[in-house]
């Protein structure tokens, strides 16, 4: 076991093609934000729909989307992820079936399914900061908005929620973080993502130590890249006066 | 769907869950340790110590889990060879363990130090006031008071830990989720017992977070 | 019993204290009073080291505190503190509360620390609440048991920092009854007080500090005498605090 260091591997060539290993992780870096992004549109939608069920004065359907967070929360993403690529497909009407199994590149299925299976598990999340935030919000503002002759969805959209989107931002943004972090489960359903390029990369290479280690930094480097944007947003919607509750 | 073949392969599952069980108990032991050691460099005066912690705590929460655990399978076999000199055949048990601990000290470390700084600073001036040394202090006075805020914390973080000891699927140990898969695939019927692997994992899931919220209820009073 | 000699401390640019000088003897009692803010709880917690300094020296009973090779925790162990928040510990019982530093700094026996600690629970008035927790307890009773707790490690001084002021008025006087009963026992003292009664029956001498620096320093006949003769700064603070 006598191992060569070489941090030149990133630009040798893969053998396939005209390809540098390099262009491997580009490719995989490009998988890991496209699943994450939608993933991340799913669940900021849905879960902000969920958030707000939770908080409404209606026990049914506060109580549907309970149900749903503690189903998705005490479910391993690796179980969510196996049940809907391997399980779901095959309950689908026929012609969709086909559609998915034969029709659709592997590459683009998969893609459907971790999408679809981050974007419901972060929702369930994303439901309990948006229920924390609203929560959050004094009491006397949902008074205030009756009392002005609101209807109650008109001030979740212009009261609650605009306040409590500010007030999670923080929480949030870990969210959006782990959804990054999360979508290398991907690589377990064969969609070359950047876990899946950096093991193909050490397996071919064997330059393992080199391939995990520039893995990291670009995780590292995207982490901090996004918590840098969104404190950014943070600061540009802050409202003058009105200090985060949930910056602690 | 049929349910009926889950009965007989119910020994070989439990056998998977003993697994799942040993990483979480061992990971999370392991996990509370370092992760304790780390918060109090955190909070030390030495400003060299207190960035080495950071560093360490920034770099494992910013890289993903299953990264971790596909690296030190890799790597742990190398970095003990330049250790020891010679061949130590490691098993993919001893580098996921190595793996969630290193990982998960880095959640415990946040969860340890916002513990300790919640204590009223009174207490440390109290503590040293009556001769108590840095150690004496921490361990008698600080700590206890701080482990018995985290617990619920923790033992939510432990939760998480056992839902994710599901990724070791991906270097091939017998957890219950690979137990559960395998056995699916041998016997023709993947889909039952991947969602009897998915009902148990959310009993126990389920079950476990119901009692943290009791006992946090109870704590709160 | 205890030399301050020339302390100056900083918080970043800020100077928190100026040039402090002050001896306290031994069997001595000292009132140190002052507007909040003027520095008196840091000089307190300078005698034990709780708060470092930058420039000058403490000697307690002939142990410097500058003196970088100084053990701080066995200086620490012969001095004894009374927080204004009590900072009992809360996860331990009253009787652990009394024994814990006893066992762990001075390594005593569990049975003579129980002992000890039970007799001067007893002292305070409070022995049938040995069992109880430190949340138990009212304020007043929560002070004396930290007083028996300084007193258990057998302390050659006393600091005090606003032992009363965190406590409703009708607890005030069983802590003082106390401290008044320790001083009338030639037990050595530095308390931070803004209690003149106290000041008035038993101190020795008043220090009164103001913007860092200590403005006064005079036995306590003089201090009370003649307030015209005081400093305007004094004058102020007294006739805020006497119209109570």
């Amino acid at each position: 076991m006598n191992y060569n260091w070489d941090w030149g591997v990133f630009f040798k060539s893969t053998g396939i093609g005209s390809e540098i290993y390099l262009d491997w992780f580009v490719t995989g870096l490009g998988w890991t934000i496209a699943i994450a992004l939608t993933g991340w549109l799913i669940a900021l939608a849905l879960g902000s729909l969920l958030g707000v069920m939770r908080t409404v004065p209606n026990r049914w359907i506060s109580g549907i989307a309970t149900c749903y967070v503690e189903v998705f929360r005490n479910v391993p993403l690796l179980v969510q992820l196996f049940l809907w690529y391997f399980l779901v497909p095959d309950l689908l009407p026929e012609p969709l079936e086909m559609w998915f199994k034969q029709d659709l590149s592997p590459a683009t299925s998969a893609f459907i399914s971790v999408v679809v299976c981050l974007g419901l598990f972060t929702a369930a999340r994303v439901c309990e900061q948006v229920r924390t935030g609203i929560q959050a919000l004094p009491k006397g503002q949902l008074a205030a908005g009756y009392a002005l002759g609101f209807r109650l969805p008109q001030i979740y959209r212009d009261v609650l929620l605009p306040q409590a989107f500010r007030i999670i931002i923080p929480p949030l943004t870990s969210e959006f973080l782990n959804i990054f972090k999360n979508s290398s489960v991907a690589s377990l359903i064969g969609l070359m993502e950047l876990l899946a390029q950096t093991k193909q990369t050490a397996e071919f290479s064997a330059n393992l130590f080199e391939a995990f280690t520039l893995a990291t930094l670009i995780y590292f480097t995207l982490n901090m890249s996004l918590m840098l944007l969104m404190r950014l947003v943070e600061k540009k919607v802050a409202v003058p006066g009105l200090i985060s509750v949930g910056g602690k | 769907m049929d349910f009926s073949a889950i009965v007989p392969a119910l020994p070989g599952l439990w056998n998977g869950m003993l697994m799942t069980l040993q990483l979480m108990v061992l990971g999370v032991l392991g996990g509370v340790v370092l992760g304790t050691l780390l918060a109090m460099a955190r909070l030390s005066h030495n400003r060299l110590l207190a960035n080495a912690a950071a560093t360490y705590v920034n770099y494992f929460r910013s890289i993903p889990l299953l990264l971790v655990i596909t690296w030190f399978y890799f790597a742990v076999p190398f970095i003990l060879r330049w250790i020891t000199g010679e061949d130590t055949p490691v098993g993919a048990f001893t580098s996921c363990l190595v793996a969630f601990v290193m990982f998960e000290a880095a959640y415990f470390c946040e969860i340890v130090r916002a513990g300790i700084q919640a204590i009223p600073k009174g207490q440390m001036g109290a503590a040293q006031a009556l001769g108590m040394s840095y150690g004496q202090t921490m361990r008698l006075i600080i700590l206890p008071q701080a482990f018995r805020k985290m617990t619920p914390l923790l033992l939510q973080q432990s939760i998480i830990l056992f839902q994710d000891t599901s990724l070791v699927y991906t270097v091939g140990l017998m957890d219950f989720l690979n137990a559960a898969r395998s056995r699916g695939d041998i016997l023709g019927q993947p889909h039952e017992f991947l969602i009897f692997a998915g009902l148990v994992y959310f009993t126990i899931s389920f079950a476990a977070s119901q009692l943290v919220k009791l006992l946090q209820k109870r704590l709160a009073v | 019993m205890i030399s301050i000699q020339n302390v100056n401390k900083w918080y970043g640019d800020f100077q928190v204290l100026t040039d402090c000088s002050t001896e306290v003897k031994k069997g001595e009692v000292v009132v140190v009073c002052g507007p909040s803010g003027s520095g008196k709880s840091t000089l307190i917690k300078c005698v034990n080291a709780l708060e470092p300094f930058q420039k000058g020296d403490i000697v307690v009973d002939g142990t410097s505190i500058a003196d970088k090779n100084t053990n701080l925790p066995k200086l620490r162990s012969r001095v004894g503190m009374v927080f204004q928040h009590f900072e009992l510990f809360p996860h331990l019982s009253i009787t652990e509360n009394l024994t814990i530093a006893q066992i762990k700094v001075l390594g005593r026996s569990k049975a003579e620390a129980t002992e000890k600690g039970l007799a001067l629970l007893e002292r305070v008035g409070l022995k049938e609440h040995a069992h109880k927790h430190p949340g138990q307890l009212s304020g007043g009773q929560q002070q004396r048991v930290a007083i028996a707790r300084a007193l258990a490690m057998d302390p050659v001084v006393m600091l005090f920092d606003e032992p009363t002021s965190a406590l409703d008025p009708e607890m005030v006087n069983e802590v003082l009854d106390v401290m008044v009963q320790l001083a009338n026992e030639g037990m050595t003292m530095m308390c931070v007080t803004h209690e003149m009664g106290f000041a008035r029956k038993v101190a020795d001498r008043v220090i009164f500090m103001d913007a860092g620096r200590i403005v006064e320093d005079c036995p306590k006949e003089e201090f009370f005498g003649d307030i015209n003769a005081r400093s305007e700064r004094a004058q102020q603070f007294l006739n805020k605090i006497l119209q109570h």
